[in-house]
């Protein structure tokens, strides 16, 4: 299981992440149709998978039905997800601000 | 994930945006950035293993802030209304520090550090510097702040970029400020609450306004100058505010939000300030140091539903300062350790990522499951309001008893003549410690001490009413309003030999 806090990029575009939720479904953490890897490791290109073209957003946060959750720290043409499934948008309920 | 990545995000979504704004300085989120990078080179080149700041703050916060990040060393700020001796002896407590002072308070510094700079000198440094940037391990220590000392001799509190991120990741929606939104950033940059101020905002997307020295009617005029749309306060700030605004009328249009927190405000000056400002959404934040800022949140709903609201238990909340945010979890917790149940009052116990219970020297005070002792006496009611009831540290035990001052505080300060009050144990040989209220009065009134201790009589148990009332022109406090109360108990007992005069 990934740590929280992990940084992964995307192997198909610029889309990097950052792990906010960890659980074990993270470790199929896929950009654009293909695995996404940590971002000191070697990245060997890969064509986007129409598929999976939605796009993410920098900012906001995907999660899935296990409670995984990340955060988007780069955006990218590449839909974020799980194996086949898409990670979907997290509902933002902001805080006033409080600093 | 590290602090720098926030300023990363926060260029990259917006890089022309104007960010701070400090007197003559204005930058915008790129300019910062570039500072940042250059100003981590000039810390990188100084060889220094942490870096300190001593001065008022101001865009000198963010700029050290990141630049420190960016050079992989950790930050700390420093109270520079401390002596020379106290600001010296905190600097010597950190590892072979690059120590940035506003050139006002050189002096102070003396020849404790590694290296001095003045902040012109860092500032001019930065601008022209070869650039700089690390990528600190997510769990290196970003910032280090020393609590106030207020009840024991001041701690180094520890607070990872995790911590921090985690806060502020869990809390802030990224970019979702208006275009137009700026804060009003009066809080000191020593506290907690100017650091998360300067990551927060910077996050959200908001012009960050700096009022480096407190004063009320500035604050009202920036207000208005600079379109501030959310600002943060202390109690003593917030009293001053409202008496510019009663006296001024002033309605500020411009601003939608007002925090207060860092001590407790009375509340008859929260419900002064609601029907003063009726158009601002007001919201009460709790969190200490050690967990990077605030964990509770009550809302501008949440003061809404409150005030005024004919159901005893929702008109209650106004006292409370709140739900826990996001991520954070909270137990009330006795003496013997088992968890109470809502309405039971025992110790605040919390968990959670942005949680650092962690201490130079000292090490992680976390219990073996995670947990915080914040040693805050606190109480959950059925809906997860959470009501404090003062530090632990602050009971007086009185033949035996244990009392809290926060009960007889939250009596006290809605009798129409009391302004201010603060509850003291002082010495007593019959008693062991005797309850002594000390009073600040509403301006030109002779409060009676009988009929305070009367009022406090019929709404407590008898055990409870103070044994004497004095009266003060002002509390001691510090620069965030928390109140010096072993001031005013050592102030107490030394006037005890004399007769009829406490």
């Amino acid at each position: 299981m990934v740590k929280n806090g992990t940084r992964l990029q995307s192997q198909v575009d610029d889309t990097q992440v950052i792990v906010v939720k960890t659980a074990d479904s993270l470790d199929d953490l896929r950009c654009g149709g293909t695995p996404m890897v940590a971002l000191d490791a070697e990245k060997t290109p890969a064509e986007i998978d129409p598929k999976f073209a939605e796009g993410n957003v920098m900012g906001k946060r995907y999660v899935d039905e296990a409670g995984a959750e990340v955060l988007v720290t780069k955006a990218g043409q590449g839909t974020l997800s799980v194996g086949e499934s898409p990670l979907s948008l997290k509902e933002a309920k902001p805080l006033p601000a409080s600093d | 994930m590290s602090i720098s990545l926030l300023l990363e995000m926060a260029v990259s979504g917006n890089p022309d945006r104007l960010a701070v704004v400090s007197g003559d300085v204005r930058l915008t989120t790129q300019e910062l950035s570039d500072l940042a990078d250059g100003g981590a080179g000039v810390v990188d080149a100084s060889g220094c293993e942490h870096v300190v700041y001593v001065g008022a703050g101001g865009a000198m916060l963010p700029l050290l802030l990141f630049s420190s990040a960016r050079a992989g060393r950790a930050f700390t700020p420093i109270n520079y209304r401390l002596s020379g001796e106290g600001i010296q002896a905190l600097i010597e407590r950190l590892p072979s520090p690059l120590v940035i002072v506003d050139a006002r308070y050189r002096d102070m510094v003396g020849s404790a550090g590694a290296k001095v700079m003045d902040s012109d000198e860092f500032l001019a440094a930065a601008r022209t510097a070869e650039p700089a940037a690390e990528f600190p391990d997510p769990d290196a220590v970003g910032v280090v702040l020393f609590t106030s000392g207020t009840t024991s001799a001041p701690k180094a509190v520890e607070l990872s970029h995790n911590n921090l991120t985690s806060y502020i990741t869990g809390t802030v929606e990224f970019a979702a400020a208006e275009p137009d939104d700026a804060a009003l950033i009066c809080v000191p940059p020593y506290h907690i609450a100017g650091v998360s101020a300067a990551l927060s905002n910077l996050y959200a997307g908001r012009k960050m306004v700096y009022l480096a020295s407190f004063d009320a009617d500035e604050w009202v005029r920036l207000v208005g100058d600079e379109a501030v749309t959310t600002a943060t306060v202390v109690p003593t700030m917030l009293d001053r505010i409202v008496k510019v605004l009663e006296a001024g009328g002033q309605k500020l249009p411009s601003l939608r939000n007002l925090a207060y927190g860092g001590s407790k405000v009375g509340l008859p000056l929260v419900r002064k300030a609601l029907e003063l400002l009726p158009d601002v959404g007001f919201v009460n934040a709790y969190g200490l140091t050690e967990t990077s800022s605030t964990i509770a949140v009550l809302t501008p709903d949440d003061h809404r539903a409150a005030h005024g609201s004919p159901d005893e238990a929702t008109a209650r909340r106004l006292g409370s300062v709140g739900q826990p945010v996001a991520g954070i979890e909270v137990q009330i917790r006795d003496e013997a350790g088992s968890i109470l149940g809502p309405g039971e009052t025992g110790e605040l116990f919390v968990r959670g990522e942005q949680v650092s219970g962690r201490y130079t020297g000292i090490g992680s005070v976390l219990d073996g499951e995670g947990w915080f002792p914040t040693r805050d006496i606190a109480m959950l009611d059925d809906e997860g309001y959470l009501f404090l009831g003062g530090r632990s540290d602050d009971t007086i035990i009185r033949g035996g008893e244990n009392i809290a001052p926060a009960e007889l505080e939250d009596v006290l300060i809605e009798h129409p003549h009391v302004h201010e009050v603060a509850v003291v144990g002082a010495d007593d040989p019959e008693w062991g410690q005797a309850i002594v209220a000390v009073v600040v009065p509403v301006a030109g009134i002779n409060p009676d001490p009988d009929e305070l201790r009367e009022h406090v009589r019929s709404a407590l148990r008898g055990s409870r009413t103070p044994d004497r009332v004095v009266f003060r022109d002002e509390l001691p406090t510090n620069a965030t309003g928390k109140v010096l109360r072993r001031e005013i108990v050592a102030s107490l007992n030394d006037a005890t030999a004399a007769p009829g005069n406490a």
